[in-house]
C-alpha cells in the first residue's frame, strides 16, 4: 500500500473513534475556553494591554491544550492492546505516524477555528480582517505542535509517569514554534496587519525539519 | 581506555594545574579591560565553558546517531556522557553570565538572544536526561533517548534563530566577529589556554561519566543473572 493510502487510512481510524467518542474534543474544546476565561482574571486586562497579550495567550492555551490531547495518542492504543497490530500491519512505520500527526493536527484546528472568533470576542480584538493570514500561521505552528507531539507521545507511552512527562519533553522543543507564533501573531494583530517573512519562514521551516526528521527515525519510533 | 589508572590520575592532575593556571593568567596576564575594568575577566570562562557545553551538545547528537545506525550500548553511554557533562557546562554559562551582566548592564538577566539560548538548552536536555530516567524498559531507552537527543539537537539551530529574531543584547563575538572586533593578542592566549584547559576537563569528566554508566550496565546485568541463577535454584520454571 502506498504512503498516502496507508496514512489516510490510519487518519480515518482517528477520525472514526474521535467521532464516536468525542473523547479528545470535548476536552481541548472545555480546556481552551477555560484558559480564555482564566487568563481574563488573572490579568483583568484593559483593551490596550489585551492586544499586547493576546497572541501569547492564544498560544499558550493552543500548546497546552495540545500537551493534555496528544498523552491519549499512542496511551489509548496501549491500553487497548492495538498498537502492535499497528505495528504488524504491512505498512511504512511512518504512515502509522503521519496518520496520527494528521488526525490531531485536525482536532487542533478545528479547535482553533472555533476559539479565534471566541478568543476575539473575550478580549475584544477584532480579527476580521486578517482571520485568513492569521489561521494560516496558528496551522503552521499546530502542525509543528502536531509533528513533535505525535513523535514525543509515542516515545512517552513506555516510561514512568508518562502524563507528567509529555509536557516536559514537548514545551522546551516548541519554544522556536511559541516564539515565531507569537511574534508573527502580534504583527497580524497590530496597526499594520502584515506579517513578517522570517516568522512564517520560521515556522514552515519548523515543520519541514521536524517531518523529515521524524520520516527517517520513524522505523525506530514504532518498532518493538 | 588504553591508559593506565595512573595516567589518568595523572591526567586530572594536569587539568587541575592547568585550570589553576587559567585562573592566574586571567586575573595577572590578561590585560584590564578599557570600558568594564576587571568584570571582563570573566568572559574568558563563561565563553570558554560555552563554547564547550555546545561541542558537548554537537558529541550527544552525533553519539545518538551512533546508537541508532549501530545499536552499540556504548553509543548510548557516549551520548549520556556528553549530554550530562554539556549541562554542567551550561549550567556554569548560566550562572557566570548574569554575574558579569549585573555590573555592566545594570540587571541579573534580560531575555536576550544568547542567554534565552542557553536557557532553552538547558531545558532541552534537562528533558533529555529525565526522559532516561523515567523509561522503565531498558532495551527502548537508548532508542528513545537517542532519537530525542537527535531532535533535541535539531531544535538548537531554531531556537538560536528565533530568539536572535527576536531580541539581541548580548556582546556579539569578539573572535572573527568582523573588522572591528577581535582581541588583544595577551587576551587571545589568556582565551586559549583557558579553553583548552576546560577543553582537557571536559573530556576527562566525559570519561569518568561513560565509565560509571558502563559499571551500571554491568551491575545491572549481574543482578539479571543472580536473579535467574536464584529462580532456577528454586525450581521455578524460568521463562525469558
Amino acid at each position: 500500500m502506498s504512503l498516502v493510502r496507508s496514512a489516510s487510512t490510519v487518519l480515518a481510524k482517528e477520525l472514526r473513534i474521535e467521532l464516536r467518542t468525542h473523547d479528545l474534543t470535548n476536552t481541548i474544546f472545555f480546556f481552551v475556553l477555560m484558559i480564555a476565561g482564566l487568563f481574563s482574571f488573572a490579568f483583568s486586562p484593559t483593551a490596550a494591554e489585551s492586544r499586547r497579550i493576546l497572541p501569547g495567550l492564544v498560544w499558550m492555551a493552543f500548546f497546552f491544550a495540545g500537551t493534555l490531547m496528544l498523552q491519549l495518542c499512542f496511551v489509548r492504543e496501549q491500553t487497548n492492546d492495538t498498537l502492535a497490530a499497528l505495528r504488524l500491519a504491512p505498512i511504512d512505520p511512518f504512515a502509522i505516524l503521519l496518520g496520527k500527526i494528521l488526525a490531531n493536527f485536525a482536532f487542533l484546528a478545528a479547535t482553533e477555528i472555533i476559539f479565534v472568533p471566541i478568543f476575539s470576542v473575550f478580549y475584544n480584538v477584532s480579527v476580521g480582517e486578517v482571520i485568513g493570514r492569521l489561521l494560516l500561521v496558528l496551522f503552521l505552528g499546530t502542525f509543528g505542535l502536531a509533528v513533535v507531539g505525535t513523535v514525543f507521545s509515542a516515545m512517552a507511552a513506555q516510561a514512568r509517569m508518562r502524563e507528567l512527562l509529555l509536557p516536559l519533553l514537548l514545551l522546551p522543543v516548541l519554544a522556536p514554534v511559541l516564539i515565531a507564533g507569537v511574534e508573527a501573531t502580534g504583527e497580524l494583530l497590530a496597526a499594520g496587519h502584515s506579517v513578517g517573512q522570517m516568522w512564517v519562514s520560521m515556522l514552515a521551516g519548523f515543520d519541514v525539519i521536524f517531518t523529515t526528521a521524524t520520516w527517517l527515525l520513524s522505523g525506530y519510533l514504532v518498532e518493538e | 581506555m588504553m591508559l593506565g589508572k595512573a595516567a589518568w590520575n595523572l591526567a586530572w592532575w594536569a587539568v587541575a594545574i592547568g585550570l589553576g593556571f587559567a585562573g592566574y593568567a586571567i586575573f595577572f596576564i590578561a590585560p584590564r579591560e578599557l570600558t568594564m575594568g576587571s568584570i571582563q575577566r570573566i568572559f574568558y570562562f563563561h565563553a570558554a565553558t560555552g563554547i564547550s557545553a555546545y561541542l558537548c551538545f554537537f558529541l550527544s547528537f552525533l553519539a545518538s546517531i551512533g546508537y541508532l545506525a549501530s545499536r552499540q550500548p556504548r553509543w548510548d553511554w557516549m551520548a549520556v556522557s556528553t549530554a550530562e557533562v554539556g549541562l554542567a557546562f551550561d549550567t556554569v554559562v548560566l550562572i557566570t553570565g548574569p554575574i558579569w551582566a549585573k555590573p555592566v548592564w545594570g540587571t541579573w538577566w534580560v531575555w536576550d538572544a544568547r542567554l534565552t539560548l542557553a536557557f532553552i538548552v538547558e531545558l532541552l536536555y534537562i528533558a533529555y536526561l529525565l526522559l532516561r530516567r523515567l523509561s522503565t524498559e531498558m532495551d527502548r531507552r537508548g532508542m528513545i533517548s537517542a532519537v530525542f537527543g537527535i531532535f533535541a539537537f535539531l531544535d538548537v539551530p531554531l531556537a538560536y534563530f528565533s530568539v536572535r529574531w527576536w531580541r539581541t543584547e548580548h556582546p556579539g563575538p569578539v573572535i572573527a566577529g568582523g573588522p572591528n572586533s577581535g582581541l588583544d593578542p595577551r587576551m587571545w592566549h589568556v582565551f586559549a589556554f583557558t579553553w583548552l584547559a576546560l577543553l582537557a576537563l571536559m573530556i576527562l569528566m566525559i570519561r569518568d561519566r561513560y565509565r560509571l554508566e558502563a559499571m551500571r550496565q554491568t551491575v545491572s546485568e549481574w543482578k539479571a543473572e543472580e536473579e535467574l541463577g536464584v529462580e532456577m535454584a528454586e525450581g521455578k520454571e524460568v521463562t525469558q
